[in-house]
C-alpha cells in the first residue's frame, strides 16, 4: 500500500527556509503573505488495510518521522 | 596521552568529523580516549562519553534525528539513565536532544547561514561537571561551525528550564537565533550536557583560544573523580 506522511513547521515556529522562498517568491514578482515549507515521506507499505498502516505510520511518525517539539503531521492512506 | 588517566569514549558515527579531534584534546588533557563505532552493542567501561561534532548519516531528515537509533545509543541512554557524564557537542547535542536525554530541538539558523567563527560565551553556571573549572560569568571564546544551530524550546518549558538553572552557556552575542542565546544545556540532574561550540578546537593558544580546554578539562576532573561505569 502507498502512503503518504506531510510533515509541516507547527504554527508559530520560526521558519527561516520558508521565509527565504517567500522572500525568493517577492523577488520575482508573485504575492506571498507567507510561505512554510514542510517534508513530504512517500511510503511504500506491507500493510493491506488501512486502519493497520494507519496505526503504523503514526508510530512511525511520533518515533522518527516528526519532531512533536516543532512539526505537525498528516497522513494520507488510500481507503480500502 | 597517559595511560593513568580516565577513560572516556568518544562515539563515532557515519558522517562524525570532530570524533579524531575530540580524543585527541581528551588525551591532551589527561584522559584515556577509547574510540566507540556507532554500530557496537555494548560501551566499553568508561567514565565519561563524548558525542562528537559532525553530519552524521547526512543529517538527513532531522539532525541527529537518524543517529539516535544507532545501536551504541541505546548503550549511551542507558549509561545517562545510571548517572554516567555525557557530553554532546554540536552534532551530539542534535543527537542528546533528538534523543530525549536534553530538552529542545536544534533547527536551522535564523540567518540560514552556516556560521563558522570564534563566538563569546557566557557561562551561567560553574557547578556543573563541564564547566567546574571556569569563573562564575567568564565569558569564554569558542568556535562555533553549524548550520542548524538554534535552540529551540517552547516557552513554558523554557521557563521551566531557566528556574532550574540547567541552561550553562550562553551566546555573548547574536549568533543564530538560538532562544534566550542558550548555547548549551544540562539535562535535570546534571551528568547530560550539550553544546553547539565546540571546545575540541579551542585546546590551544595555537587555535586562537584555549578557553575549551576549561570545558574538557572540567569533564576529564568529573571523570577522574568518578569511579567507571559499566551498563548492559
Amino acid at each position: 500500500m502507498r502512503a503518504t506522511v506531510v510533515v509541516r513547521p507547527k504554527a508559530g515556529i520560526l521558519d527561516p527556509q520558508g521565509q527565504a522562498v517567500a522572500g525568493s517568491l517577492r523577488q520575482l514578482g508573485f504575492h506571498v503573505d507567507e510561505a512554510r515549507v514542510g517534508r513530504v515521506v512517500d511510503l511504500d507499505l506491507d500493510a493491506t488495510d488501512a486502519a493497520t498502516a494507519r496505526a503504523e505510520l503514526e508510530r512511525m511518525c511520533e518515533q522518527l518521522l516528526a519532531n512533536p517539539l516543532i512539526e505537525s503531521f498528516e497522513i494520507e492512506v488510500p481507503s480500502t | 596521552m597517559r595511560a593513568s588517566g580516565p577513560r572516556i569514549a568518544v562515539l563515532t558515527f557515519p558522517g562524525s568529523n570532530d570524533d579524531r579531534d575530540a580524543a585527541w584534546a581528551l588525551g591532551a588533557l589527561g584522559a584515556e580516549p577509547v574510540p566507540v563505532w556507532h554500530a557496537e552493542t555494548d560501551l566499553p567501561e568508561v567514565a565519561a562519553v563524548v558525542l562528537p561534532g559532525g553530519f552524521s548519516y547526512g543529517d538527513y531528515l532531522r539532525c541527529g534525528a537518524i543517529a539516535r537509533f544507532a545501536p551504541a545509543m541505546s548503550c549511551v541512554v542507558e549509561y545517562a539513565d545510571a548517572g554516567g557524564l555525557v557530553l554532546g557537542i554540536c552534532n551530539g547535542f542534535q543527537i542528546l536532544c533528538e534523543a530525549g536525554l536534553l530538552p529542545g530541538v536544534l533547527r536551522p539558523n535564523d540567518s540560514l547561514a552556516f556560521v563558522c567563527r570564534d563566538v563569546p560565551l557566557t557561562v551561567e553556571r560553574v557547578d556543573t561537571p563541564f564547566t567546574s573549572r571556569c569563573e562564575p560569568d567568564q565569558t569564554l571564546t569558542i568556535p562555533v561551525k553549524h548550520g542548524e544551530g538554534l535552540w529551540y524550546a517552547d516557552p513554558d518549558q523554557y521557563d521551566e528550564l531557566e528556574a532550574r538553572r540547567q541552561i550553562v552557556l550562553r551566546y555573548a552575542e547574536p549568533c543564530n537565533g538560538s532562544i534566550g542565546g542558550v548555547a548549551g544545556v544540562v539535562n535535570e540532574t546534571g551528568n547530560v550536557m550539550g553544546l553547539m561550540p565546540h571546545p575540541e578546537h579551542a585546546v590551544d593558544p595555537l587555535l586562537g583560544s584555549a578557553d575549551g580546554a576549561l570545558v574538557l578539562a572540567s569533564l576529564v576532573d568529573a571523570a577522574r573523580d568518578r569511579a567507571p561505569l559499566l551498563v548492559g
